[in-house]
């Protein structure tokens, strides 16, 4: 019997378009929350208006894709109650976006990886059949496609700056390419709302996105680095350990006091 | 003649500008009080910085990490007013970590409960407001204008703090109570922000002469009372004065000086946090050198590369 870090995902019981938006809700809230964390600490002045900007961006994000997963499902959960009231192991996002913030090289080769999946993406989930989330994809798109450019950048800046410079965002990229695979990995969920032309089948993007990071990478006279993939299992809400910590201190005070007004 | 142009614009409220001639002294009072209100923008991001990871709603935190956002670009507007004097962003964020100039005292104090996100929002923010407005129309063009954008958004920023008093103070018996702890703590530092009574104030004279400052600690002070007063009846919540109480005579409300011992005590460095502050500061500075020389040699390469 294999243990459930390698058995197929149990079905889960939200609606298809409810847990996929949750998905999706989960990668910026968590996201969102990592960059958040560099608030008051960043490089420079610029980058914690950078970084609060793009944190901003995906909460904004976030809080529409879970108050529309809450508001499929029926069951009276609103965006806060999805926020806060689940468990680590009810979160579906995907590990990369949990890993810690690490330092300044390892946080633009996250951004690098994840934006550039995320603009794909949502590009494509503009033209979904949910009017809903193709209106909030659209919106985001524009987004992103800003977080893209912060990320290339850096990149660039990073990989070609001194050599010191070149070796963390080296070090950035060897900490999160292992969790690059789990970006594209298709499931039922995914396989069925793609049939349907409501949501995205992530295992198209992998070309686009390979050739778009390649390109970059090359640029920045930085390589792919060889390491072996992470086990993942984020969407059947198998977690690192990071996560467990990050949501302790995010739902913390929202469950200290049940049921009030904010 | 020089001195005499630039004394005849001053007092014709005409703006002085970057190129135009002024007094060393004018020239060094603005950069100390220019760079002092960076650095107390910047350090002013960590108390409210401290409350992002735990904002108890989505909707609270996207609306904190703005706020702090702001003040990151109220520092940057500020740096570079300063700049236009002949000092550079660098020199002066030196000498605040080499504890030679100074930030506000206000940020010395702790943030311990989520009411004082809403304490520093309507207390500390609609302090600096009272004493910031007046300087839109200071007399050194680029601080003026700098703080015409500033004030705009310190309006929000006061607005919002309310609102998570009003909600909290609407709430539950263990919000409310948060809620009034956060202003017991937070009014007297709140009061202190004007500095001490004229009377003994070293910089308000020759400041006034320049029209850099407008209005005197203790006319502001009064200003800020006046308008807290009222505000804290709507919010259901005490200030811990007894000692405030509307005067007729004077038509302003009299209320109990704030211990300047304290101040003194909290700028010299014995406040709660003073040492954690510049602490932080620092290694945020130091661990982000790599990434700013990163930065500035890839600029120089392509730079030679463009000229190639
Ligand atoms: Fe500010
Ligand atoms: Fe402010």
């Amino acid at each position: 019997m294999r243990s459930p870090f390698f058995a197929t995902p149990p079905a889960t019981t939200m609606p298809d378009a409810a847990a996929y938006a949750l998905r999706l809700g989960d990668d910026a809230l968590v996201l969102s929350h990592r960059l958040a964390e560099w608030v008051a600490h960043a490089p420079e002045l610029e980058e914690d208006v950078a970084l609060a900007n793009i944190s901003l961006d995906l909460l904004g994000q976030a809080r529409a894709l879970l108050a529309y997963a809450g508001a499929v499902e029926g069951a009276g959960r609103d965006e806060d109650a999805l926020a806060y009231l689940r468990d680590d192991r009810a979160f579906t996002n995907m590990q990369l976006v949990e890993l810690p913030r690490g330092d300044f090289g390892l946080t633009i080769a996250r951004q690098l990886l994840f934006s550039t999946y995320q603009r794909m993406l949502y590009a494509r989930l503009a033209a979904s059949s949910d009017e809903t989330l193709a209106g909030i994809a659209a919106k985001a798109e524009k987004e992103v496609a800003y977080h893209v450019d912060h990320a290339t950048q850096w990149t660039l800046r990073l990989g070609e700056g001194t050599a010191g410079s070149h070796a963390r965002m080296r070090a950035g990229l060897v900490a999160v390419w292992p969790y690059a695979d789990e970006l594209f990995e298709a499931d039922p969920l995914t396989d069925r709302l793609a049939a349907e032309g409501v949501g995205v089948d992530p295992s198209c993007l992998r070309g686009e996105w390979d050739a778009a990071v390649d390109g970059v990478l090359r640029e920045a006279t930085l390589e792919r680095p060889e390491v072996r993939p992470a086990a993942g299992g984020g969407r059947r809400g198998l977690h690192t350990e990071h996560l467990g910590h990050l949501l302790a201190e995010m739902q913390s005070l929202h469950r200290a006091h049940p049921g009030v007004t904010w | 003649m020089l001195q005499l142009e630039f004394d005849e614009r001053v007092a014709a409220d005409d703006r002085v500008e970057p190129r135009d001639w002024m007094p060393d002294a004018y020239r060094s009072t603005l950069i100390r009080q220019i760079a002092q209100h960076a650095h107390s923008e910047i350090i002013g991001m960590q108390p409210e910085g401290n409350w992002i990871t735990r904002a108890p709603s989505l909707k609270r935190k996207a609306i904190l990490i703005a706020k702090v956002q702001d003040e990151a670009g109220h520092g940057l507007y500020l740096y570079s007013a300063a700049e236009t004097l002949g000092v550079d962003r660098d020199e002066l964020v030196e000498l605040l970590l080499a504890g030679r100039q100074k930030y506000s005292s206000i940020f010395n104090y702790p943030t311990l409960t989520w009411a004082d996100i809403g304490a520093i929002g309507w207390l500390v923010d609609g302090a600096a407001i009272t004493n910031q407005v007046p300087l839109c129309r200071c007399s050194y063009g680029p601080y003026a204008r700098a703080m015409v954008r500033i004030c705009k958004e310190e309006s929000f920023h006061q607005r919002q703090g309310f609102e998570i008093l009003y909600t909290l103070g609407h709430g539950t018996p263990g919000q409310k109570a948060m809620a009034q702890d956060a202003v017991d703590r937070w009014w007297w530092p709140s009061l202190m922000m004007f500095g001490p009574p004229d009377a003994a104030s070293t910089h308000t004279g020759q400041s006034t002469a320049w029209k850099i400052k407008r209005f005197g600690n203790d006319e502001l002070r009064q200003r800020f009372v006046d308008m807290t007063v009222p505000q804290a009846d709507a919010l259901g919540l005490a200030l811990p004065d007894d000692g405030i109480a509307w005067n007729a005579e004077r038509g302003h409300y009299d209320f109990t000086e704030p211990d300047y011992a304290e101040l003194t005590a909290v700028i010299e460095g014995n406040g709660p946090c003073n040492a954690e502050r510049i602490a932080v500061r620092r290694a945020a500075h130091e661990d982000g050198a790599w990434v700013r020389e990163a930065a500035a040699a890839y600029a120089a390469k392509r730079a030679g590369r463009e000229a190639a």
